[in-house]
């Protein structure tokens, strides 16, 4: 039994057809219709047509070329600010904050325009992002976003919204409504994280504030008070654990802080070569979540078991383990039990569920295996989630009393994420005063009579205090692009006696007045602004441990009835979360870690699901985009969903994301795409349940299309790609990189008749200066896409639509392959999952360069493989030359860079979707970096490893007169990363963090296909997962049967690509086992 | 901000000049680090030799205290504090329209040596021939060009009438000798020519459709008529304003920048008429009132001459100027990295702009020109430990390739003679010691411009 990787069931099931369809680079007819047999002249398209086309084509050329040169203008400062250089970047450290996820970070602004978001290094996450938070300088420039304040005028069917010109009138009209409409005053907001908002709600008198949070995590503080510590959320030291078990949290991807989280999780993930050793993490859960995909072990169970598993780990640890378990979990339950046990402290127990005997359970497990003090820290309580779902609920009881006179709505937007969303929306009619500050036109806002839209994170000052003691600050980078307000300075002028001075009614003063009285002087206060975060000792946390309600939890735990049948799961994306970011089209383009699917939420079921409602898994499942629905009903509640199948789900479970499935007031991008999944959420009388039981499937023998990535660009077999082994095996054999390598190198020296230059149809370049190189180390990459967004960023890549994904024209430079490893015999049978980021290697020996034929594309003093658009003429030889299919080509005028205006609705190509034009709208233009060429229609592009931070690195090096130091230049990529998997730097620079890493990692460091001698600058380190089990595809030393196996396997087409490209020298004495052994 | 800042340059270089004085010590300081300081300091406000926004600085060292260099250092790094009991720089700011110098607490007693003796040298060396900074681009031989194409025309003349003298004789000859022949054909009959001149014009036209074709969209000599008559003659050539003064990014970023509005108005809110200098013209001969182009600044910038106190700069409006110097938006330029790094002049490819009214485009901004000035320039190496530091790692590489590299080569007998060439060859065309260029470190790789 051999472990197998693949990517999709096609290569599993029916490799033969996968070969023969995976052949085609581009894999779509011409769409020359007329163009046949016939010959030129008889085609529908003859001849004649052809030259009227070419002819009136060059003289329109000639015309728009010719024509005088526009008069362009320069139009200087009036008066220039002192510190402003037009031209140069400047950084404003500020926090993304959105539903109560903080991450400090830093803005790029170019020319009084942010374009760009990195991490705050001065901070607890060490500078790392998200795939969120790097597309939130797009959602600055939505060009749905509220413009100006809004007032609801008529009923019914008449009513309109009418743009309240001055804010004057804005608080004199709500000042009025408010009086007139007596009751209570409710503000419904999401978590609150900053503690100045704080004080003006308290401040607020007789407000009512609910917090309502749209995934939450109720359970979790509800559980965290009965424990003893209050109603609190603690930190989670995920780097000092050795031993992690996860009950369905998906800490890597969207649980609470996935960043910091990360960056620990990595700590115990990174592999000291010389005394191999690593955390050990344990997953149970009911689909395949992305941290379920880097867990050692994983265990599947179906959505109503959680609790059930829980109480078992707990009886586990404690040595009083009834049993009662299907036996492949109870087996790992007692594994993890064990080990947890056996790590003295150093392990950690979390849980997703929002169940609160679930938690108290939990709670229970981390003091039994003492992780209360050491990998769990209650001295600085997390503020990301407070919301507690029964408050929500008594405000709809209050709201449907007609108590409530006014209710104001910030950051919420429960007509889309409540559970009962009717019942809110019914409710929320019978307040007499309706306002939101929310920024989109939501759900929500839709039905509030005035629509007073607060400020973008990137335009307001601020604050969040993430943990206890740690402030994280905002600034403004932009001046407010429309007509918005700050949400606080509306409560500050509302509350405000007749008469207070203007300063105190006003945010942005406030703000100040508070900060610099806390922070002690107005010199401590710039510091903050410009670090961007305090921090203040941690006090000791008051509670401590009580098991009182222990007890109560295992009672109510054990009469939770046992599931049968169909249950469904609802997880958040990285890309999308909860929805409130749906509108993001880099968001909705980021493929989802796990399925590479874009655009689009659909059904995840498991294989033995697919066999039972007839879904054949062959090959063209897997080539064509169109794929099965089934018809899923819970209860009254059902819905149509596109079905994806997966290796290790748990057999019985559906799971489905949440945040699709938008109103048209969100714009283009988010209306339409996907499903509303949370009318299946559902409140079990303390908390809100994310799974739902007793549902019924249906296969409706329908397709419905989805836009993958994964299957877009293939390797064709040659396994050597991805390098994956277990602990065991690695410990056991660790030379096994390393003598492929050699022999490799023996045999190309062999067969170069010791003759170097003889071996090769490569010019040998020279790098008098800078060698740039990159390494990326797969046990740091959990897969979670922030770099894919921070490339679009930093790069101007365009979004190029669900349409045009679904025909594999998506153009990410930087992508991640995913890799399922599991027994060749039993696809089901998943061992572990492999995230591969895939760039431009970079290769010294770069097969597209000798196929140009005009030397678009050529090789750099520094190691760099250029891509010169202006001179590409589109012929696409490069592509198919490339063995990694970094390469993408423009196939339409996506950026509207092209010299013909309004060349995007071609017929030819077929019309693009609307979200084009939104990314091309001129507002949304303002996020494009001025340093890199928009590309244009007909041109192939790819990873630059971001030159013109290179560029600007030496640059500035070279203005200081002095020497480039290492970490000047960083990619994009690189600094998105939230576990530093990627390190970026000079290869002949001898004491460069990429030269260090190279060298302490000899064993694990491999080139992706090293067989094809393309020498690239990109390397990675092996995948090693924690497990004892052998990894047979991690071959004792001296045998590369594996390459061989590869090589013989494919056959035809491929080994000719590759000799071609290696002179026909090399390949076959490397991959000949017959011969080595 | 505005105001202050400018001010008070002005006044530093007033006090600085009052050393001419003590001229002896000259040798023991720093002229170009003097230079330098005096430059990216002192210059947008001062004039050696005239008074401009502040005072002259020639032969500062007479006047007031300066002879002590540590008065004026106390002056310079604190205007303010020291105006504050210093009746003479109070008398100063009275004198300078009311404005303060710029406090420049940077500033070091070395530095202070350092531009008086700049200053002083500049005295010491007034009238002597200017600066040849300057490089003339005049492309040569453009006459003998006119030259050979005349002779070739004449010869091709020549060449015609013989043939047909020779045809004319030929056909006298067969006369005479009985033989009969065809008539001859006229010369614009004749197919041969037909077919020679078919050629030529093709040939010829194809040349200059690609010319014209490869010129288009380039504008040398591009001269629009800008909002105000601003002469760079005046401002950069007669009264020397440095070009930093006003393109003040130049040096840190990849814009150069066009001065706003309150830049301008640093000076002119004290210059407010054009009298002394030359008469001005534009393009078309027109004479140019130099005073009405002023009034037009200080309509953009909404400040009333007659009643100066009142101005509000943050009233101003932006002018509209035209661009002149226009790239693709495919390239990638920065200014810094040719100014600073490169310390290439601002007139290697701006041209004679001090002799310049309006600005006009002098180089042709095309890739070829581009590309023939990397091809030409030479690195600021770091040799003799001189040069940019930037550049020691190449240094070093070059040194290790060719000691050991080239000794290895060399000492290999494995090799044949040719495939030793071969090596000594490629590892000598980066190890041209005596001078690196610009091409020699990637100067002429695409991505060094388009990404």
């Amino acid at each position: 039994m051999s472990k197998k990787y693949w990517q999709s069931f096609g290569e599993v099931n029916d490799p033969e057809n996968f070969k023969s369809q995976s052949q085609d680079e581009f894999r779509e007819e011409l769409p020359f219709e007329g163009f046949d047999d016939k010959g030129l002249i008889d085609a529908k398209a003859p001849r004649r047509d052809f030259l009227k086309y070419l002819g009136f084509s060059t003289a329109a050329a000639t015309l728009a070329a010719s024509c005088k040169v526009p008069v362009r203008k320069a139009i200087p400062y009036a008066n220039k600010p002192e510190n402003i250089i037009p031209g140069v970047a400047k950084y404003y450290a500020t926090t993304y904050v959105q539903d109560g996820d903080v991450i400090p970070v830093v803005a790029k602004v170019r020319d009084g325009r942010p374009i760009k978001i990195e991490g705050n290094e001065l901070s607890y996450t060490g500078g790392g992002t998200t795939a969120r938070s790097q597309a939130s300088v797009l959602d600055l420039y939505d060009m749905y976003r509220a413009k100006f304040p809004l007032h609801k005028t008529g009923a019914g069917k008449d009513a309109k919204m009418e743009e309240i010109p001055t804010f004057e009138q804005v608080d004199d009209m709500v000042g009025k409504a408010m009086a007139a409409a007596g009751g209570s005053v409710v503000l419904l907001t999401g978590s609150v994280v900053s503690p100045s908002t704080k004080e003006i709600i308290a401040k607020y008198p007789n407000l009512k504030h609910v917090q309502y949070d749209a995934v939450s995590y109720s359970g979790m503080l509800l559980a965290n008070e009965a424990s003893g510590f209050g109603r609190k959320i603690p930190s989670y030291d995920f780097g000092a654990a050795k031993v992690i078990v996860s009950l369905g949290a998906d800490f890597l991807g969207t649980w609470l802080s996935p960043v910091e989280f990360a960056k620990g999780y990595a700590k115990g993930r990174r592999i000291d070569e010389k005394n191999p050793s690593m955390s050990k993490h344990f997953q149970f859960e009911s689909y395949l979540s992305m941290t379920g995909a880097n867990a050692d072990e994983r265990y599947t169970h179906r959505p109503s078991e959680a609790a059930a598993v829980a109480l078992d780990l707990l009886n586990a640890v404690n040595g009083t383990d009834a049993g009662g378990m299907d036996a492949k979990l109870e087996k790992g339950i007692q594994a993890a039990a064990a080990a947890l046990k056996a790590a003295n402290g150093e392990a950690l127990v979390v849980s997703g569920s929002n169940d609160k005997h679930v938690q108290v359970i939990v709670n229970a497990i981390n003091n039994a295996i003492g992780a209360y003090g050491k990998t769990i820290d209650w001295s600085r309580p997390v503020n990301y989630r407070q919301g507690i779902d029964s408050e929500m609920n008594d405000l709809i009881a209050q709201l449907e009393s007609g108590a409530v006179g006014t209710i104001m709505i910030q950051g919420a937007n429960p007509a889309y994420t409540y559970f009962d969303a009717d019942k809110f929306k019914a409710a929320l009619a019978k307040a007499k005063v309706k306002i939101s500050f929310n920024e989109k036109m939501d759900e929500t806002t839709e039905l509030c009579d005035f629509i007073i839209p607060t400020h973008h994170y990137l335009e307001s000052w601020g604050d969040a205090e993430p943990k206890a003691g740690i402030i994280s600050f905002q600034q403004p980078t932009i001046f407010p692009l429309f007509k918005t307000r700050p949400f606080q300075t509306s409560l500050l002028k509302w509350s405000a006696p007749a008469g207070q001075p203007a300063a105190s009614t006003d945010y942005d003063s406030y703000f100040k007045t508070y900060w610099t009285a806390k922070l002690g002087s107005e010199e401590a206060y710039h510091k903050a602004l410009q670090d961007g975060v305090t921090e203040s000792p941690a006090t000791p946390s008051a509670g401590s441990y009580s098991g009182a309600a222990v007890a109560e939890a295992t009672t109510a735990i054990s009469g939770y009835k046992k599931g049968s049948g169909p249950e469904v799961v609802l997880y958040q994306k990285v890309s999308i979360g909860t929805g409130s970011q749906a509108g993001n089209p880099w968001l909705q383009e980021l493929p989802d870690p796990v399925s590479k699917a874009t655009w689009d939420n659909y059904a995840m079921i498991s294989i033995s699901k697919a066999k039972e409602l007839g879904i054949k898994l062959d090959n063209d499942y897997e080539y064509y985009p169109h794929k099965p629905t089934i018809k899923l009903t819970v209860g009254k509640r059902e819905v149509v969903l596109p079905v994806l199948v997966f290796p290790g789900m748990n057999a019985d479970t559906i799971a489905v994301a949440l945040g699709y499935g938008r109103n048209e007031a969100i714009g283009v991008t988010a209306a339409g795409v996907g499903v509303n999944m949370y009318p299946f959420t559902s409140f079990n009388g303390t908390t809100v349940d994310y799974h739902a039981t007793g549902a019924a499937v249906v296969n409706r023998n329908e397709s419905y299309k989805i836009a993958q990535t994964q299957k877009h660009n293939s390797y064709e077999n040659r396994e050597e790609v991805v390098r994956e082994t277990t602990l065991h095996s690695f410990k056991n054999h660790p030379n096994v990189i390393v003598d492929f390598s050699n022999e490799l190198t023996e045999a190309y020296y062999k067969n170069a008749n010791e003759d170097f230059r003889q071996a090769t149809l490569y010019p040998q370049h020279d790098q008098p200066g800078i060698k740039w190189g990159m390494n990326i180390d797969m046990n740091a990459c959990f897969g979670c896409g922030a770099c894919v967004v921070a490339c679009h960023a930093e790069n101007n890549v365009p979004v190029v639509g669900k349409g045009e994904v679904l025909r594999y024209h998506d153009m990410h430079w930087l992508r991640i392959d995913r890799y399922f490893v599991s027994d060749e015999k039993n696809e089901d049978d998943l061992k572990g999952v492999v995230f591969q980021p895939m760039l431009c290697q970079h290769c010294d020996n770069a097969p597209c360069e000798n196929v140009c034929p005009v030397a678009a594309t050529n090789h750099s003093s520094e190691g760099l493989n250029q891509m010169t658009y202006n001179r590409c003429i589109g012929t696409r030889y490069c592509a198919n030359n490339c063995p990694f299919k970094v390469r993408r080509f423009n196939w339409a005028d996506y950026t509207g860079a092209d010299s013909f205006p309004n060349n995007r609705d071609q017929k030819l190509v077929g019309k693009l979707d609307s979200v084009i034009e939104q990314m091309n709208d001129e507002l949304t233009r303002m996020v494009l970096n001025p340093d890199v060429t928009v590309r244009s229609r007909g041109v192939i592009e790819k990873c630059s490893f971001c030159v013109q931070k290179l560029q600007a690195a030496k640059l500035d090096a070279k203005k200081e007169d002095r020497v480039l130091k290492d970490g000047d230049a960083k990619t994009a990529c690189q600094t998105a990363c939230p576990s530093n998997a990627i390190v970026f730097g000079n290869a002949h620079d001898k004491d460069s963090a990429l030269t260090k890493v190279r060298s302490e990692n000899p064993q694990r460091r491999f080139a992706v296909l090293e067989q094809l001698h393309v020498l690239p600058n990109v390397t990675y380190l092996a995948k090693v997962r924690n497990s004892e089990e052998e990894a047979t595809n991690w071959p004792p030393k001296g045998s590369i049967e594996h390459g061989a196996e590869g090589h013989e396997a494919k056959g035809g087409h491929e080994a000719h690509k590759a000799e071609a490209a290696k002179g026909d020298t090399t390949l076959p004495a490397a991959t000949k086992p017959e011969e080595t052994h | 901000m505005i105001s202050c800042k400018t001010t008070g340059q002005r006044l530093t270089l007033i006090f600085l000049s009052l050393f001419t004085f003590c001229s002896i010590h000259i040798s023991a300081q720093d002229v170009a680090a003097g230079k330098t300081l005096f430059v990216g300091k002192c210059a947008s406000c001062h004039n050696i030799f005239k008074a401009t926004t502040g005072p002259a600085l020639m032969n500062l060292e007479e006047r007031h205290k300066w002879a002590d260099h540590k008065e004026l250092l106390k002056w310079i790094n604190n205007p303010a504090g020291y105006m504050a009991n210093d009746p003479y720089t109070q008398g100063l700011k009275a004198q300078y329209g009311g404005q303060m110098m710029t406090a420049f607490s940077d500033i070091t007693l070395k530095n202070v040596d350092d531009i008086v003796a700049y200053i002083n040298d500049q005295v010491a060396s007034q009238g002597k021939s200017k600066d040849p900074g300057t490089v003339n681009n005049e492309p040569k031989g453009n006459s003998n060009a006119v030259i050979f194409g005349v002779i070739s025309l004449i010869l091709g003349i020549i060449a015609l009438i013989l043939m047909q003298v020779n045809s004319n004789l030929k056909k006298m000859s067969d006369d005479a000798e009985g033989i009969s022949r065809p008539e001859p054909v006229a010369f614009y009959k004749n197919k041969i020519y037909i077919a020679m001149a078919a050629i030529l014009f093709f040939v010829v036209g194809g040349y200059l459709v690609a010319k014209g074709a490869i010129g288009l969209g380039r504008q040398t000599n591009y001269q629009p008529e800008q909002p105000i008559y601003y002469s760079h003659k005046v401002h950069a050539g007669i009264n020397q304003i440095n070009c930093q003064y006003c393109h003040s990014s130049v040096m840190e970023s990849k814009h150069a920048t066009i001065p706003s509005v309150n830049v301008c108005m640093n000076c002119h809110k004290a210059i407010k008429t054009y009298e002394k200098g030359p008469k001005l013209y534009t393009e078309s001969g027109e004479e140019v009132n130099g005073t009405a182009e002023i009034a037009k600044l200080y309509k953009y910038a909404g400040f009333d001459p007659n009643n100066a106190t009142v101005w509000d700069p943050t009233k101003a409006k932006p002018i509209e100027w035209i661009k002149i110097h226009n790239l693709p938006d495919h390239v990638y330029f920065n200014h810094s990295q040719h100014v600073k790094a490169g310390k290439v002049q601002c007139q290697s490819c701006h041209g004679e702009i001090t002799a310049m009214d309006e600005v006009k485009q002098v180089s042709e901004l095309s890739m070829g020109w581009c590309v023939n000035c990397h091809r030409q320039t030479k690195v600021d190496f770091n040799y003799d430990s001189t040069g940019n530091k930037f550049y020691s790692i190449y240094e070093k590489f070059h040194n290790d390739l060719k000691t050991s590299e080239l000794n290895a080569v060399k000492a290999d007998k494995t090799l044949t003679s040719k495939d030793r060439k071969f090596k000594i060859d490629s590892i000598m065309r980066t190890v041209r010691m005596d001078s690196v260029r610009v091409q020699d470190i990637g100067g002429l790789e695409c991505q060094k411009c388009h990404y």
